[in-house]
């Protein structure tokens, strides 16, 4: 029971430029883009819109390849790719915009990246006299 | 040729509520460019969701931002509810109706009264923030808390709102609404707030679409885009169309989010008129396999959570795209060119929750 | 010029006779709804130490041991959201609507001791 109907389509990395300068041309504005990590890929959702008509491109990598960047068509898109680069540590080439890894200011780099578990911290205990 | 100096713009400032640093690039009073650098309440929480059974999470899903958290809570079970085609009783979607637009009526008064600080008129701050503790006041007898409320749940919503009660909102709304409305001569006609926005931060209709302007930010550029409109909850039913201004600076956003105030007591009173009878949630069972984008209006803007779930009872991601992350390429833009003085009351114009923006 | 000065005049009799616009509190208590959140009590005597509680807190501040029979709170983490109290098979979690009353120490758990359980009956032959 969705409210509205969403569109997916999965293309390869090669057409991403092709196929963002044509929802470009045609309109369409961008929303978000967003990355999600699953064991050693990652997929990376560019969402558009147009006329409350909700579409999303997905591309499937790994971490060692490079992501053009596409600001040519869309110059806001520089907060959605340096967050990128500075959570999950994936290389984007021709940001018009290039934070080198200071957006985001984390103590550990990368952080979404690693495989940091997120432990079940116990309270205070006035005998240990710490957490871990 | 004057000399460029670089000038750092908070975290800590007098008129941010939040933390967002800037660097200003002056020459001779007149910013060149500015460049903006996050980071300061980042709390990881989308990491969370690993580790948390998606029932429990929406406790912290509320708690990514302390002013509009109900829409929070309310994207991600609504997410959820999709996923796993829920069917949500006609009550709850009423409820959950007449509480986002409490939340937007607080924001929106706490906005006003923000942004009259940074003109320097303490007299009006004040005023509108005592026009918000009346809205307070409703929301925490009718949930339990003021700015966290802990009423939306998946399924539905936990707690009720009974007859008498409703009619006591309704005959309180109509006392709100008029004071409100004779708070907004002062922001509409007075001098001084004209002379300090009329002409300030402007930004043209086709770069606020391109950028990706949304909510008070892209109304007042006029481009009209209100994700109410796509028909979530029970807006289906009720009547109303987006407030749109087309002058494109300050003024005209400031204006926006003014009649939004008066817009918002108009719905709950059509909501509270029209709410039928019924059960106020359903019983969950099993987990969610699959991924949605989930949209709503916040005050600020259009926000996106989008779940992916496998079958088990964490979360595989979820993805908070909040409307401040994506007003922050048109402040770039419209601080380029504007006089140092202004900047201030440029920020706040796009009103930046920073703690969403981070999460 | 007449209109302003009489809309003026109003406000100033509404502001000079009506009275401050905030509560002197701690002179007059806050006001609590019955719904209001505070913090959280437990009755002990009910409780089974099952864990349910500790299980779905969101921010781990509950913990609990069956053998030793305690049931420990660490209020400064609790983010008071009700959800020990719904998970609770026994109904003994419940929300009071007042605060905790403030405190000195940089340490705050509480630590709540049970009761023996009682003596089973005897095996009859």
């Amino acid at each position: 029971m969705a409210i509205e109907d969403q569109l997916l389509r999965d293309i390869s990395v090669e057409e991403l430029l092709g196929e963002v300068k044509k929802k470009s041309d045609d309109g369409y504005r961008l929303v978000q883009m967003g990355c999600t990590r699953i064991d050693e890929i990652f997929e990376i959702n560019y969402s558009f819109e147009k006329e409350y008509k909700f579409e999303n491109l997905r591309i499937t990598i790994s971490g060692d390849t490079v992501v053009p960047s596409i600001s040519d068509s869309y110059w806001g898109s520089f907060i959605y790719e340096n967050e990128m680069h500075d959570l999950y540590d994936i290389k984007v080439e021709g940001m018009n915009i290039d934070f080198n890894g200071y957006l985001f200011k984390t103590s550990i780099p990368h952080p979404f990246n690693d495989n940091i578990k997120v432990k079940k911290v116990p309270a205070k205990k006035k005998d240990n006299g710490g957490e871990e | 040729m004057g000399r460029r100096t670089v000038v750092p713009f908070g975290p800590q400032h007098p008129v941010l509520p939040e933390p967002i640093h800037l660097d200003l690039v002056i020459e001779d009073e007149k910013v060149i460019e500015a460049v903006p650098s996050i980071g300061y309440v980042h709390r990881g929480l989308e990491k969370l969701v690993e580790t948390r059974e998606y029932k429990d999470y929406v406790y912290i899903a509320e708690r990514i931002c302390g002013i509009c958290s109900f829409i929070h809570s309310l994207a991600f079970c609504q997410g959820i509810e999709t996923i796993m085609d829920v069917e949500v009783p006609e009550r709850a979607h009423y409820l959950r109706t007449i509480w986002s637009e409490y939340s937007r009526m607080h924001s929106h008064l706490l906005w006003m009264g923000l942004f009259a600080d940074a003109m320097g008129f303490e007299n009006l701050f004040m005023e509108a923030w005592r026009i918000r503790e009346q809205v307070l006041d409703a929301m925490e007898e009718t949930t339990g808390g003021r700015v966290i409320q802990g009423s939306c749940k998946v399924g539905g919503v936990r707690k009720d709102i009974s007859a008498g009660k409703l009619k006591e909102m309704s005959s309180d709304l109509d006392r709100i609404s008029a004071e409100v409305t004779e708070m907004n001569h002062v922001f509409f006609d007075d001098s001084t707030v004209i002379h300090r926005t009329r002409g300030v931060g402007y930004l043209s209709k086709d770069d606020a679409y391109k950028l990706g302007a949304c909510g008070p930010t892209a109304r007042g550029c006029g481009v009209a885009i209100d994700i109410r409109e796509t028909g979530y909850a029970a807006y289906p039913e009720l009547d109303f169309k987006p407030v749109v201004e087309n002058a494109g600076d300050c003024y005209s956003r400031c204006m926006v989010r003014a009649k939004e105030v008066v817009q918002s007591a108009d719905l709950i009173q059509q909501a509270i008129a029209k709410i039928p009878d019924g059960d106020i949630d359903v019983k969950v069972r099993g987990n969610p396999d699959g991924e949605y984008f989930s949209r709503v209006e916040q005050p600020r803007g259009e926000c996106i959570h989008y779940l992916k779930g496998n079958g088990t009872k964490y979360l595989v991601r979820e993805r908070v795209r909040t409307p401040t992350l994506t007003n922050i390429p048109p402040l770039v833009k419209m601080l380029a060119g504007c006089e140092m003085a202004d900047v201030p009351v440029i920020v706040l114009t796009i009103d930046p929750c920073i703690g969403c923006a981070e999460r | 010029m007449a209109k302003i000065t009489f809309t003026m005049a109003k406000r100033i009799f509404k502001s000079l006779t009506g009275g401050p616009a905030t509560r002197r509190y701690p002179a007059v208590p806050a006001r609590r709804y019955d719904a209001s959140r505070g913090h959280i009590e437990i009755n002990i005597e009910d409780c089974i130490y099952c864990g349910l509680c500790s299980r779905h807190c969101p921010a781990h501040a509950i913990e609990v041991s069956k053998p030793e029979r305690t049931w420990q709170i660490d209020r400064a983490r609790c983010i008071i959201c009700n959800s020990c109290a719904e998970a609770c098979p026994k109904d003994c979690i419940y929300m009071s609507n007042v605060y905790h009353e403030p405190v000195t120490s940089p340490i705050l758990i509480e630590k709540i001791q049970g009761p023996e359980p009682a003596p089973k009956p005897e095996k009859k032959e």
